[in-house]
């Protein structure tokens, strides 16, 4: 690969003057020895994946296996429909495609894991919503995807992108942060603006605790979904307006590493503390498998 | 260095709702799966740690009865991988351990039909990636994300050379390899990640080697 940290990669895009898509897919080519056109139609399929994911999310009757999550992005989607609401359109659209990917997740339908499944909504939502706002072809939407991919393996690599090993901040932090960047370029924003995104939105999810009802994939997490989109959203317009992180990328991460290590087994994915440890959460968990889960 | 890809972090394309509890899953038995070599007739699956605790909620359960039936990670047969097994005449149980593992999410996994038995233990280690730990009671380490060869032959001296020379005169580097044996004498297990592919006439070259039991092959992707 070639580029190891955020710092590496903006050196690189200033560099050769490319963007931070373009340098991720030359290294995917030279990495694995493809060409270019099987590294883009790879992503392409994803693209393709995402989309499907979110069509059925926001028009289909979805309940996951346990009947703990679905409807929500249906019903967001109504509601976005209506025209009357607080936040923006852009915004409520990439919470609501965020919602129904994620549902469609629980559901056991087909997603993409952007890193993994547990954060899978944020990315699609945020750069589906930024395309439909600036009209943005598919080309850049796969070029987006690609600068989410640059800046998820500087994460995986320096840190964590599992609720399991880092909390949630790891999770759906990684996905916002990665989100964040992507939309900056579709906006046609700088690698610099795209890093400054990227710290600015992580930075907001220090500390996120892993801590899902019954083990499961679905509570809290889509509604976490939700809110990393909305955050990915306004990290980008900060950056976009030309404000900086005032800690940079790199250093951001490395304090997302140091916090994920702090934070107690009973906050990573263990359903031991947080809200799974709520008298709710206990109660829905023994009706759903029919005793406790003893973890 | 964990992840080189790209497609590491965009992906897999899989079917939810978690990539460690329903990707990883689906690959250790369809890792199984390939090396056993065929459909297997009977299955006992023991699962430990979160996956014994959340593979209801998850469909841990029926990913990797999807990865036993060479299903991959997004096929969407994989929700009724279970009738569809049974249909097909394949008995499948599943065995719910409280034991203690190194990591939470294992999986042992054990094939027979009327000639032979096969016995696997994977890790699914987050974002879909997974690891083999243990095949047929021998203890090794490779993530099979890349094609890796599995030799089993008699431990005698001058097989792992013989088989190394062949992929030598093939021009095929080594990436990785771990060798393996009960007891002296006995059965030997090989197993090697290489950085070209190795195509059935290597194969065969190394199959026909004295003392050689078995060859399998894999790419997971």
């Amino acid at each position: 690969m070639k580029f190891n940290s955020i710092a590496d990669l903006i050196e690189l895009t200033v560099k050769e003057g490319k963007k931070i898509s373009e340098i991720m897919i030359e290294s995917e080519m030279e990495t694995h020895n493809l060409s270019r056109e099987e590294v883009i139609d790879g992503m392409r399929k994803s693209l393709y994946v995402m989309k499907d994911a979110i069509k059925t999310g926001l028009t289909e009757d979805i309940k996951s296996r346990s009947g703990l999550s679905g409807g929500d992005g249906k019903k967001l989607f109504q509601y976005l429909k209506s025209g009357k609401f607080l936040s923006g359109t852009t915004i409520l659209e990439a919470v609501c495609k965020a919602v129904a990917t994620s549902e469609v997740n629980a559901a056991m339908g087909i997603i993409v894991a952007t890193p993994t499944a547990g954060s899978v909504g944020i990315l699609p939502g945020a750069i589906f919503a930024t395309a439909d706002k600036l009209n943005s072809s598919e080309n850049d939407m796969i070029n987006a995807l690609f600068t989410a991919g640059a800046i998820g393996l500087v994460i995986a690599n320096n840190a964590f992108i599992s609720g399991a090993a880092g909390g949630c901040q790891a999770e759906v932090g990684s996905a916002t942060a990665m989100a964040a960047a992507a939309v900056v370029e579709m906006a046609g924003g700088t690698p610099e603006q795209s890093a400054n995104a990227l710290g600015i939105a992580l930075k907001n999810m220090l500390g996120l605790t892993c801590d899902p009802v019954a083990g499961l994939v679905e509570v809290p997490c889509v509604k976490r979904n939700a809110m990393g989109a909305a955050n990915a959203m306004i990290a980008a317009d900060m950056a976009l307006a030309g404000i900086s992180s005032v800690i940079p990328a790199d250093e951001v991460i490395d304090a997302m590493y140091k916090v994920g290590c702090a934070l107690p087994i009973s906050l990573k994915e263990t359903a031991m503390g947080g809200l799974a440890d709520t008298p709710t959460a206990r109660k829905l968990e023994k009706e759903i498998f029919g005793k406790p889960l003893k973890l | 260095m964990k992840y080189h890809s790209v497609f590491d972090i965009i992906g897999p394309i899989m079917v939810g709702p978690s990539s460690s509890h329903t990707a990883g899953a689906a690959r250790i038995s369809k890792i199984a799966r390939g090396l056993f070599g065929k459909q297997p007739k009977k299955a006992t699956i023991t699962l430990y740690g979160s996956f014994a605790k959340t593979y209801q909620g998850h469909g841990t359960d029926v990913a990797i009865v999807g990865g036993l039936l060479d299903f991959d990670t997004n096929d969407r047969r994989i929700i009724d991988s279970k009738v569809i097994a049974k249909d097909m005449g394949i008995d499948i149980k599943f065995v719910i351990s409280d034991e203690e593992t190194d990591h939470p999410n294992t999986a042992r996994i054990f094939l027979e039909d009327e000639n032979d038995q096969f016995e696997i233990v994977g890790v699914s280690v987050g974002g879909g990636k997974v690891k083999i730990t243990e095949i047929n009671g021998f203890k090794i380490r490779f993530s099979g994300n890349s094609p890796f060869m599995l030799v089993i032959h008699e431990d005698r001296f001058g097989v792992i050379a013989s088989i190394a020379n062949v992929l030598g005169l093939y021009k095929i580097n080594i990436g990785y390899m771990e060798v393996a044996r009960k007891e002296k004498g006995s059965l030997a297990l090989m197993v090697m990640e290489t950085d070209q592919p190795v195509d059935n006439k290597v194969i065969q070259d190394i199959k026909n080697l004295p003392y050689v039991k078995r060859v399998a092959i894999l790419k997971i992707s």
